[in-house]
């Protein structure tokens, strides 16, 4: 018989072993998948782990990975402050909207000016729009007591309706000869979100991920503020009892997420993607939820777990157009790593004992 | 009488790092009121873990009435006709009894089955319990009445009672005795763990001591006195808290007609508390847990804001301040519940440390922690209060109940607060670890401060109180000199006569 025995303090060593176990067992079974699907699992997994960053494309895929991994970190940090506080924004995909719509809509408004205060202005407005829809279910919650899981997912609903009336509507090119989107940001360059060494995808919204880790370390491990944050997590009581007031923690930590979700799309609006469009969200927000725990909700970790999960969108993107894959496979692969994690997460205060307890 | 009822012989428990039971072997007679001693962590707790089908042991066997007994599981256990009443209890709040006890039942019979089943066992054995109440709103010692009841309904053979008056009036107790006996007379064999010395005296035929897991004694506790009993289970002679003679100082915290509305549900409000503390006294409040003590602590500690002018502290209406302003100017609590509450348990104790000591020990400058700082001043709590850990690094969910107790207790006194407010501070603590406690408690009264204890222990609150009160549904009585109070008094106090009905069946 198997059976799980609760560690007297957690695992130390499983912490940092349980990612790199989880990766190792999706790599397997989603070779499994893959064979099923009458593929050669070894080649298909190299296409998606290593093609990326080895094969001679590399030089397209690498700058891909920057651009696609920077708003999963930004925003998993974000996420991560609440997690740990037991506060669940499942709504960051629609603070990302929201944040875009706001920082667009700046920089819309100034055009044709070029001035160098644009581009921090729509910054500022990217995050004050996702904070302020991050606050929408805060408040809820501080004040009437409702689930913050329900309203900030329902209000994604809510952002994408946004997105597309903007498109469509206030924010729409006026010289677009009526097709929906708005002027293309990334021309525009007081307004542009511009590589900075050109060729390398290091644009500002990867310079902020960085950034945001570093603070994020800081404030978990040094300060105050991640103190109260782990300790209201792990024990409310004795979080009130430390002098922690819960609501306003609530709030800020929906800000601090919301905030980051914002900045995330505004970088994308005014750089990779240009504009806004109906389509312009792809569910970073929600990618992003599965790269704060893959990264344990640790800054460090994330800021790797965001690199996985961006090789494995790069990685799908060539197995689908090299070898036929259906983009449904690559979601599934995504989805065994965040089920292998959860599972194997277990180990961390559980040993599994076998046999029927004879031996001590 | 040759076979005896339970016989246990070389039972052998080892966890890793640790053996809880090694080499113990003694019998339980048919009716006989079998007493296990021992400090926390020596062993108790295990071995009747092992009795009740819990824990398996490595080594030794158990028989039955002659047959041999293993169980594998508790339903095993109670098939075999083995209960036992936990120092938990394992009610659902939100039902009333009859629900809760046919929770615990394989194949439950209908609710009105249950109901008059429950009525005839209480009559019978003088534990009045209405199965229609709704439990959450039953005091702890009928609540106690409802997992008796819910073993005897099992017509057990052995009744397993693990620290049953803790949470109980003297009232109550007596009432519990009598059933005891009762049940003892009719055949009943009961196995009774306590920590206090005084109540297995006048209960019980036999007792086992248990200290590091082995047997360390037999004796006949009517003929033995507490002190040797306690000796026995420490291994050394027992430091009694001394208590000095002082003149009370000047007023430091007044309470002028405290009053606040329940926090929650099954919460009680607190209403109109009055009462002075004096620099260096202790005032010791009593009272059955559910009586207003967590509110109270709460409404001390800040946890719980009233009108400002309800808490006086040296003259200053505090009753608006947050916990970290109240700790700045010297007010400090220590909550009952050590676990999630005074202390967070995936915590090291080092970030306990930091929970209250941040701002009276300066462990943070504009925000930032002094990781050194909270590092060394937990060493020298865990150094001071002889906190058994290998170090500050370990969580607090790896130390036992009495050590974390130390911990928290500790943490409190070293920051030298003027107002210290406890509550239960020795509770579930062995006799070493308690006296120690105590002892702190009194030297910080000695040295000034004014200390307000909160217990259900009256032995305790007796020991090391200047003035005692009681708590009762949220009203505090007027406070007595503690010296020369009776049993019979504090008993009238805590209120404890009121819906209290002893035995009407002569045993």
């Amino acid at each position: 018989m198997i059976m799980l025995e609760k560690r007297p303090q957690p695992s130390r060593g499983w912490t940092f072993a349980t990612p790199v176990v989880a990766v190792l067992l999706t790599m397997f079974f989603g070779g499994l998948l893959f064979a099923a699907l009458g593929q050669d699992p070894l080649v298909t997994i190299r296409t998606i782990f290593l093609d990326p960053l080895f094969s001679e494309f590399a030089w397209f895929y690498r700058p891909q990975l920057l651009i696609k991994g920077a708003p999963l970190v930004l925003i998993a940090i974000g996420l991560s402050f609440g997690f740990r506080a037991g506060i669940w924004n499942i709504g960051a995909e629609g603070q990302y909207i929201v944040g875009a719509i706001c920082g667009a809509a700046v920089g819309l408004a100034f055009y044709p000016i070029e001035s160098f205060i644009i581009f921090p202005l729509m910054i500022i407005a990217g995050a004050l729009g996702g904070m302020a829809w991050a606050m929408i279910p805060g408040i809820l919650r501080v004040r009437f007591g409702t689930n913050e899981i329900l309203v900030s997912l329902m209000l994604v609903y809510v952002a994408e309706q946004l997105l597309a009336s903007m498109a469509l509507g206030a924010l729409r090119n006026p010289d677009g000869m009526g097709f929906p989107g708005s002027r293309n940001l990334s021309q525009y360059d007081s307004a542009a979100n511009l590589e900075i060494i050109a060729g390398s995808g290091m644009h500002w919204g990867v310079v902020t991920a960085f950034i945001a880790v570093i603070l994020a370390y800081i404030a978990l491990s040094r300060h105050i503020f991640g103190f109260n944050v782990r300790l209201s997590g792990q024990s409310p009581r004795a979080a009130r009892f430390a002098g922690v007031n819960p609501g306003l923690l609530i709030l800020v930590c929906m800000g601090i997420s919301g905030a980051l979700a914002g900045l995330a799309g505004l970088f994308e609006v005014a750089g990779p993607a240009g504009q806004i469009s109906i389509d312009f969200n792809v569910g970073y927000g929600f990618t992003a939820i599965i790269v704060a725990f893959l990264g344990r909700l640790h800054p460090v970790g994330i800021l790797l777990a965001g690199g996985l999960m961006a090789l494995t969108y790069i990685g799908g993107e060539i197995a689908q157009s090299n070898l036929g894959l259906p983009i449904a496979a690559i979601q599934i692969l995504q989805g065994m790593l965040l089920f292998f994690l959860l599972a194997v997460d277990v180990l961390t205060n559980y040993r599994i004992t076998f046999g029927k307890g004879q031996k001590a | 009488m040759t076979e005896p009822l339970l016989r246990l012989s070389g039972l052998t428990k080892a966890y890793p790092g640790v053996v809880a039971n090694q080499d113990v072997s003694f019998n339980i007679g048919r009716g006989e009121v079998h007493a296990l001693l021992g400090e926390n962590g020596a062993g108790k707790s295990t071995l009747v873990k092992t009795i009740y089908g819990l824990v398996k042991p490595d080594a030794g066997s158990m028989t039955l009435e002659g047959q041999p007994f293993q169980p594998p599981e508790p339903r095993a256990a109670r098939a075999a006709g083995v209960a036992m009443v936990f120092q938990h209890f394992s009610l659902f709040d939100a039902m009333n009894v009859a629900e809760n006890i046919a929770l615990g039942m394989e194949n439950p019979p209908p609710q009105a089955e249950i109901a008059a089943r429950v009525r005839t066992v209480s009559d019978q054995y003088g534990l009045p319990l209405d199965p229609d109440r709704i439990v959450g709103e039953l005091s702890a010692g009928e609540r106690q009445r409802v997992e008796i009841i819910r073993c005897l309904l099992q017509d057990p053979k052995l009744l397993i009672m693990d620290e049953p008056t803790s949470v109980l009036t003297p009232q109550e107790v007596e009432i519990l005795f009598k059933t005891l006996r009762q049940l003892s007379s009719e055949g009943t064999a009961i196995l009774y763990i306590s920590h206090k010395l005084e109540e297995i005296r006048a209960l019980c035929d036999n007792a086992t001591v248990l200290r590091l897991g082995q047997v360390v004694g037999e004796c006949d506790p009517r003929k033995t006195s507490a002190r040797d009993m306690a000796e026995l289970m420490v291994g050394t002679t027992l430091h009694v808290p001394e208590k000095a003679e002082k003149p009370a100082g000047e007023v430091v915290l007044a309470l002028e007609g405290l009053s606040a509305k329940a926090p929650h549900q099954f919460g009680t409000a607190l209403h109109d508390i009055t009462v002075e503390v004096r620099k260096g006294e202790v005032l010791g409040i009593g009272g059955v847990a559910g009586n207003g003590q967590d509110e109270l602590v709460a409404a001390l500690s800040g946890e719980m804001k009233t009108a400002k002018a309800m808490v006086g502290y040296k003259g200053e209406g505090i009753g608006h301040l947050p916990p970290n302003a109240r700790r700045k100017i010297g007010l400090l609590a220590a909550p009952e519940e050590r676990m999630g509450h005074a202390a967070a348990p995936d915590m090291s104790l080092t970030e306990n440390a930091i929970l209250t000591a941040m701002t009276r020990e300066g462990l943070t400058s504009k925000g930032f922690l002094h990781w050194g700082k909270a590092r060394s001043f937990a060493e020298g709590v865990i150094a001071t209060f002889d906190v058994r850990t290998p170090g500050p690094q370990n969580a607090a969910r790896s130390l036992s109940g009495g050590n974390l107790q130390k911990f928290v207790i500790g943490r409190e006194i070293m920051q030298a607060p003027e107002v210290l407010v406890v509550n239960q501070p020795t509770w579930g603590v062995d006799a070493s670890a308690a006296a120690a406690i105590r002892q702190a408690l009194l030297d910080l009264a000695e040295k000034g401060a004014a200390v307000i204890v909160i217990s259900q222990d009256l032995d305790e609150l007796m020991e090391i109180s200047d003035r005692f009160a009681a708590l009762n549904e949220g009203r505090l009585s007027a406070p007595r000199p503690a010296k020369g109070l009776t049993v019979e008094e504090i008993g009238l106090m805590l209120g404890g006569a009121h819906d209290m009905e002893v035995a009407h069946v002569d045993a």
